[in-house]
């Protein structure tokens, strides 16, 4: 295990590359769809807004 | 009239085609990174010359094809978007620029990374090197201009004819390692030669370039669907999804 972590010499490397990968990969789907979350969230409001307004008039 | 039916049936097909998508991509996605995981750091064994230090092209080698691919795709939707005005076309191009330029980064990254055990260097200004360094800028030149422009409509015709203008930094980005004379290696895996690899080496990089593709897939259409139900938040067919989704 600790041979497999070792890397023949190149863990700082090889483990640096991986790490980034997982974030930039978990980067790319949390944000977005956090992104998605607030602006359905948004578009409820406004349409309740909407709603809301017509009812008066 | 026509139109205005076909924009509002695209959206509304689009969103509910892609929230039923979502979970299989990730599933496939799931298991071929897994595959390539084990491949490239396990079963596949070290390198002859590189030992170890090898294992970096199973993320370097997809993530750089991915920054070409999300490229030429984003030029095909600027081209689509701006010959037939599709709205979802221009949606498409915008939700991957910032992908492209994820996986561009990280191309240059483990590049980097990779570059310094073996050439003794984090960087060298060679056309390789540069020309992918370029395209980093041309992808944050899209989401910056995007961003700049109030309308998005407008926006949406600007980043497409960017794109298009761009897409003459591709086949360079590509040749530059037969073209000049540059500190980074030909290409081992081509469409047309046998790849000068070995087999139990090539396949896990076939996998994680598939997992990567998929990948792109996923955050694609999650982007899309933000953008879309930013972009239209008191259509119709937003109206009856939210509806649909209080009905769960």
């Amino acid at each position: 295990m600790s041979e497999f972590l070792y890397m023949g010499g190149y863990a700082f490397h090889v483990w640096t590359s991986y790490a980034l990968a997982f974030v930039v990969l978990l980067i790319n789907i949390l944000g977005p769809s956090l992104r998605h979350k607030k602006k359905l969230q948004r578009a409820c409001d406004i349409q309740q807004l909407n709603e809301i307004q017509s009812n008066d008039t | 009239m026509m139109k205005w039916l076909h924009t509002m049936a695209s959206s509304a097909w689009f969103y509910r085609f892609s929230g039923k998508m979502i979970p299989w991509l990730m599933g496939i996605f799931g298991v071929l990174f897994l595959v390539g995981l084990y491949g490239g750091l396990v079963a596949a064994p070290a390198d002859y010359q590189q030992g170890d230090a090898f294992r970096i092209i199973y993320i370097h080698v997809p993530a750089a094809w991915m920054s070409l691919f999300i490229y030429i795709v984003m030029a095909v939707y600027g081209f689509i978007a701006l010959v037939w005005r599709i709205k979802l076309a221009e949606v498409l191009l915008i939700s991957s620029a910032p992908i492209g330029a994820a996986f561009t980064f990280l191309a240059l990254v483990t590049g980097s990374l990779w570059g310094k055990p073996m050439w003794g260097t984090w960087w060298s200004w060679d056309a390789r090197l540069t020309s992918e360094l370029l395209l980093l800028f041309l992808y944050w030149g899209v989401i910056g201009l995007y961003a700049a422009i109030e309308d998005k409509r407008t926006a949406s015709r600007a980043v497409s004819i960017l794109t298009l203008i761009g897409v003459v930094n591709i086949p360079i980005i590509h040749y530059s390692v037969e073209w000049w004379n540059t500190l980074h290696q030909g290409s081992s895996v081509t469409l047309t030669d046998k790849p000068s690899m070995a087999t139990e080496m090539l396949i896990p990089l076939l996998v994680m370039a598939t997992a990567f593709k998929v990948y792109y897939a996923i955050s694609l259409l999650i982007r899309t669907r933000a953008e879309l139900v930013e972009r239209e938040p008191n259509s119709k067919w937003l109206k009856q999804v939210i509806e649909e989704n209080n009905h769960e």
